[in-house]
């Protein structure tokens, strides 16, 4: 029986399986943060159980914290409570915590890959849509919500009904001045926002095996904006690479052995998937969001769209309704639209080639005089690097803000939202309404695009920008 | 969990595609560690107006939807986050069903173990229903998990499917722990077979 990459891992990971149920399937690694874990810990509590493997289980703290200097002060006394209490939580059921003062804190979906944590070929589970990050080294990795969480933590296992697969397999290059976060908000923009939902992707090709580990989960982050329920990239040397030496990798002979196992870990020659996708990476370009879902999105050179000339009577109003709240009047050139926010940060784009991508289109140039614009690291560690290598001083030097780790903006919990009517590009990953601040204005861009923004002050296409390296 | 066998209510039709749970509970109201009093916080941003006075246009402020307790809506409910804040603002507000063309994965999967059912049904039937209860004031149907059908009084009638064992589940209001920890010999003997 030949079988793809995401039959593999599921495989190796079956419990239990009866005919007609859904199979009992087995979780390596568990991901915990202040805001999804509360009342699943509670429950534990209150049905006297115990976490059953703490050494499957880290959390951190990344939704709620400020990013002013040291994370410091929490003024929300709520926000407050809820980091506590996974203090608290964590002393209490032995679960190790990488708290606001660690050298390790950030994004759950930065520190795991960083931390070596994220291994190909394992499940991974974390109370957060966009665990889907860690499928760019072959794992399978899916978010769930705080009764799953509780499971988890329980049984270490979750009952879930086998997902389909979906092969998106991306021909040919990527152009210069095209990232992945182009390439997934293309293949949302060419299958919707819920093109994949109930399925498992995998991304082949030859411009996904040329793409970085960073670049592959950023591309992996993004399809659960597609609706898919995981994404994955079949490992190769380039994961290996990445993995090397990582705090919480195998090492020595155990290494060899994991290496051993996880070449093993690509799609069979002839299976089959349930769903077929050819994209061409030449095709793609800088994209740009101009509505209140991912899949409401063009290219830089293109224009928003028109209603009046939609044939469909429903997008017809969804995109209307759309246009009105992002305040763009129908057929309005992309490049002329104006910003007043730049956020460059989250767990789709905060990583320190998306720092060093963005940090090189600042370069030399100053932030718009009314473009208020922040750039928040992923993690300590990310930040640490950016500072080794001076993007700081570049950023700050610019005009950016530069920020401590943390969610940020990207969802607006902690104090960093846009006020209503201001409008964002952001290297985020939802553009919702209200999602940065009520009556915010969010579009997705990459880091060179955001870049590119907050120095003109509109949306501008990074591909014949001046570099003043 | 709550059980759901067969429930009658009043409708509520919210005609729009594409909610995001961002909608369904903004993050502000993430922050409590309380699975309990989210329906007040449901739509906020829709509910309520910016000075936080009550938009009477929104429908579920429309008087004659109150009570209501099956939310008809578009299809791709419930994208975006995984926050099971959703589901517990929904069920807090007092629905037990929503009646959908489509729903995001995990969303539904979360409404499984809360005693919300998720109703998906073509979408010709959903704009039925739609312009029913847009139609007669306090109109009611019948969500039957039992026979996995939706019917009202004057002739109404869309079957459903639910994964079958979502559905026993529902049925019993079994709870998904208790019902895997039956098996932790097996879980056990998977463990040492890797370790």
């Amino acid at each position: 029986m030949k079988r793809t990459l995401f039959d593999k891992v599921w495989d190796e990971h079956v419990v239990r399986a009866a005919a007609g149920e859904p199979a009992l399937i087995y979780i390596d690694l568990h991901l915990v943060h202040e805001v999804t874990s509360p009342q699943a810990f509670e429950g534990l509590r209150e049905a006297g159980r115990e976490v059953r493997r703490t050494d499957r289980t880290i959390a951190t703290v990344d939704h709620n914290v400020p990013t002013t200097p040291n994370h410091r002060p929490i003024t929300d006394r709520i926000a407050a409570q809820q980091i506590d209490t996974l203090r608290k939580n964590c002393s209490e059921f032995g679960v190790r915590l990488f708290d606001i003062d660690s050298d390790d804190q950030g994004i759950v979906h930065v520190i795991g890959p960083e931390l070596g944590l994220t291994q190909p070929g394992m499940t991974i589970v974390c109370g957060d849509s966009h665990t889907s990050t860690h499928g760019a080294f072959g794992a399978l990795a899916f978010g769930i919500g705080t009764s799953e969480v509780e499971h988890v933590l329980a049984t270490q296992c979750l009952i879930q009904n086998k997902p389909r697969t979906m092969r998106i397999d991306v021909k040919g290059s990527l152009p210069a001045g095209v990232a992945s976060k182009d390439l997934a908000l293309g293949v949302i923009g060419q299958i919707g926002t819920a093109g994949g939902t109930g399925y498992v992707i995998e991304y082949t090709g030859k411009a996904v095996r040329a793409l970085s580990m960073e670049a592959r989960m950023t591309l992996c982050n993004m399809s659960i904006e597609a609706g898919a329920r995981a994404a994955m990239v079949a490992p190769d040397a380039v994961t290996f690479e990445y993995m090397t030496g990582r705090r919480f990798a195998p090492k020595g002979a155990a290494w060899e052995q994991a290496v051993q196992h996880w070449e093993q870990l690509k799609t069979d020659e002839g299976a089959e998937f349930n769903r077929y996708i050819e994209i061409d990476a030449a095709s793609m370009a800088p994209f740009v969001t101009w509505g209140t879902n991912p899949g409401m999105v063009a290219p830089i050179t293109a224009n928003v769209p028109n209603p009046a000339r939609m044939t469909n009577a429903a997008e017809q109003q969804a995109t209307a309704r759309a246009l009105d709240y992002m305040g763009i009047a129908p057929g309005t050139p992309i490049q002329e639209i104006k910003v007043d926010r730049v956020f460059i940060g989250s767990c789709t784009n905060s990583r320190i080639e998306d720092l060093r991508s963005a940090a090189r289109v600042a370069r030399n140039y100053h932030v718009h005089p009314n473009v208020s614009a922040m750039v928040v690291p992923g993690s300590q560690a990310v930040k640490r690097q950016a500072e080794a290598e001076g993007l700081h001083k570049i950023f700050r030097a610019a005009g950016f803000d530069w920020r401590e780790p943390g969610c940020s903006m990207c969802l607006g919990m902690n104090p960093d939202i846009i006020a209503p009517g201001e409008r964002c590009a952001s290297t985020s990953n939802r553009n919702f309404e209200g999602r940065q601040g009520r009556g915010g204005r969010t579009h997705l861009v990459s880091p060179e695009m955001a870049a590119a923004a907050a120095i003109t002050g509109h949306f501008t296409d990074v591909r014949n920008w001046q570099y003043r390296d | 969990m709550q059980n759901f066998r067969v429930h009658t209510g009043i409708v509520a039709p919210l005609d729009r595609a594409n909610i995001d749970t961002d909608q369904i509970i903004p993050k502000q109201f993430l922050k409590r560690i309380e699975r309990t009093g989210f329906g007040e916080f449901l739509f906020y941003d829709w509910r309520y107006r910016p000075d936080g006075s009550l938009n009477s246009d929104f429908i579920l402020n429309l008087p004659r939807y109150e009570g209501a307790s099956i939310l008809v809506t578009g299809n791709n409910f419930g994208c975006g986050s995984s926050r099971e804040h959703a589901p517990w603002a929904l069920a807090d507000f007092g629905f037990r069903a929503v009646v959908a063309p489509s729903f995001a994965d995990i969303f539904a999967n979360n409404c499984g173990k809360n005693g919300v059912l998720t109703v998906a049904l073509p979408e010709a039937a959903v704009a039925d229903l739609m312009l029913r209860a847009q139609a007669t004031e306090g109109y009611t149907v019948t969500v039957d998990l039992e026979q996995q059908c939706v019917t009202d009084s004057t002739g109404f009638l869309a079957k459903f499917q639910l994964d079958p064992f979502r559905r026993e589940c529902l049925l019993n209001g079994w709870d998904d722990i208790g019902l895997t920890l039956r098996f932790e010999h097996e879980i056990a003997a998977f463990e040492s077979r890797r370790r």
